[in-house]
């Protein structure tokens, strides 16, 4: 019992990060039906800039303190991944946006490796693995026999705290409201005398803040970064959009938590469970799309033309 | 006075295909204009090159003299041009009064309340639904939101395209004496219709649309009297 609770935890905290990533790559789907694959490389760039302030940028003296190098590293990581996601739309996306569907999928994958090769070949000792800094205590507590880090608390606290402001900003603003009626309707939009361009700018720069952020808890978690953790969680929170129902902003959520506690568990009790880790993921994906093949929150799946 | 509206030469293309070819036209301030015409005569390709959801291809658009035809269409919502657009198309998943609300979108003023009031004294209908999603209203209920939300921008020109398509005669009934209160408010109403009859009704003027050119313009009164149109639009023989 004490195991299985030890792993909810684990998994929470890992979904935590899945379901941050997640928000991006469902929100641009549900505004410009693109799936970004350089989202993944968007939290990478994050976690990069986040690294660079601590490690060139931060005096020695301030390194050490918490209250300054966490926000430091966290509003550096913010500004890289929202500065390449505004670029990456503006000269990859925009000038696709009537040209047939395939064409910015492809365009995707491209920016998705021109990001990797940009930081392994330039970024110094980028070719390795770059060891990250804790920033907050290292150091674990225990509650009735399990053991909680520190970081993971933090990672949770800020991941929830982040996705409830999306959904208030969403839900109660008037950007986030002209986000919905875009995903909804893109030429209505345009005739409530809603600017979509700018619309579309703010879903990539929302998208990215959160995977900025969760780049940092992962450097924190793993203590290490390199130019291909944009793959991997790139692609699990992928899944855990689609699982959830792409466009579906409570869906990426639900479906980032609920990969990450499979994962932990199936780690946990499947016999050589950890050897196959990364494949979880994609079972579950599997299983829940043979039922309803539109994810757990998802529209019925429209085809379009 | 130059009209509030004034299009000229107007043409537009898809692909190869000319949907519009050589429109002339005008809107006075206050006034009703009916464009009808049959299936595929160029009626919402006009309309929707009107509020920049498509480019023209030749000829010019002037709202108060100033050229509109290269705006994009949410600089020419801001401009005063309303477009309640074929298939109504509201925001299925959010509510009445979310609808309302966007409509007002480039509104600064503190009177949206005071006109979202009007909108429902209009539409009594919509008050009793407010807080229900857009896309579960029946026909009739979506195309009185469709109007109301295009009435949210206090547009001074409204263009609204075939607010009775797939509407029961009491309901379309509904739909025409609100447009002619509108209108007795001073309104201005750009209205494409195939239903000729209420439209020309209406309309101060018209003019009769046939694969992308005008064949004839007219009073609604002169419209409704002409031969050919009785014959074409009001299924007589
Ligand atoms: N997106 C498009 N691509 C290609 N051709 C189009 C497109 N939209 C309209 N057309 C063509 O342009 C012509 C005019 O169409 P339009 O929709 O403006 O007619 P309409 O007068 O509004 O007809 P209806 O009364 O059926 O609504 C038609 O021949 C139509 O096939
Ligand atoms: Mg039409």
């Amino acid at each position: 019992m004490r195991q299985f609770v030890q792993q909810l935890v684990n998994g929470t905290v890992l979904g935590a990060t899945y379901g941050l990533i997640a928000l991006g790559y469902t929100m641009v789907y549900g505004i410009i039906q693109l799936i970004n694959f350089a989202h993944g490389e968007i939290f990478m760039v994050g976690a990069f800039g986040g690294l660079t302030v601590y490690r060139y940028w931060l005096p020695e003296s301030l390194a050490g303190n918490v209250w300054v190098a966490l926000p430091a590293v966290l509003i550096v990581a913010i500004a890289v991944s929202v500065g390449t996601a505004v670029l990456m739309e503006r000269l990859a996306y925009r000038p696709l946006r009537n040209a047939p569907r395939l064409a910015p999928l492809i365009t995707a994958i491209g920016v998705s490796i021109f990001l990797q090769e940009a930081v392994r070949l330039f970024y110094p000792g980028g070719k390795r693995q770059q060891p990250f800094p804790q920033l907050i205590s290292s150091g674990t507590f225990d509650v009735a026999g399990v053991t909680v880090a520190w970081v993971s608390v933090f990672v949770v606290v800020v991941a929830v705290a982040l996705m409830v402001a999306l959904q208030v900003f969403v839900k109660k603003t008037k950007t986030g409201k002209a986000m919905r009626a875009t995903s909804q309707d893109p030429e209505s939009a345009k005739l409530m005398g809603i600017d979509i361009n700018r619309v579309i700018v703010v879903t990539f720069v929302l998208g990215a803040a959160l995977a900025a952020v969760a780049g940092v808890m992962q450097g924190m978690r793993f203590a290490q970064i390199d130019f291909r953790i944009g793959f991997l969680s790139g692609l699990k929170a992928f899944t855990a959009a689609v699982l959830g129902g792409i466009g579906n902003i409570t869906g990426a959520v639900l479906g980032g938590f609920l990969l990450g506690i499979v994962e932990a568990l199936a780690t946990q009790y499947v016999p050589q469970g950890s050897s196959w880790k990364d494949v979880w993921a994609f079972i579950v994906l599997i299983a829940v799309l043979v039922v309803r093949p539109g994810g757990l929150l998802g529209e019925r799946v429209a085809t379009r033309a | 006075m130059a009209a509030l509206l004034e299009v000229r030469d107007l043409h537009v293309a898809y692909g190869q295909i000319d949907a519009v070819r050589g429109v002339s036209f005008d809107v006075d301030a206050g006034q009703v204009v009916a464009l009808i015409g049959s299936n595929g005569a160029g009626k919402t390709t006009t309309l929707r090159t009107l509020s920049g959801l498509q480019r023209a291809s030749g000829g010019e658009v002037r709202l108060d003299g100033d050229r509109i035809d290269r705006l994009a269409a949410h600089e020419i919502v801001a401009r005063g041009v309303a477009h309640a657009p074929e298939g109504r198309r509201l925001f299925p998943r959010m509510t009445i009064r979310e609808n309302l609300d966007l409509g007002a979108y480039r509104r600064r003023d503190s009177e949206v309340e005071a006109d979202v009031a009007m909108v429902y004294d209009l539409f009594p209908i919509l008050a009793e639904r407010r807080a229900q999603a857009a896309g579960t209203l029946s026909g009739g209920e979506q195309q009185m939101l469709a109007i109301g939300r295009a009435l949210m921008s206090r547009p001074r020109l409204l263009m609204l395209d075939e607010p009775s398509m797939g509407l029961s005669p009491l309901v379309m009934r509904t739909i025409f004496s609100t447009l002619s209160e509108l209108k007795t408010r001073g309104t201005t109403l750009l209205l494409v219709e195939q239903n000729a009859q209420a439209a020309l009704g209406l309309a101060d003027s018209g003019h009769v649309l046939e694969t992308g050119r005008i064949v004839l313009s007219g009073t609604g009164a002169d419209l409704l009297r002409d031969e050919g149109v009785r014959k074409a639009y009001l299924g007589e023989d």
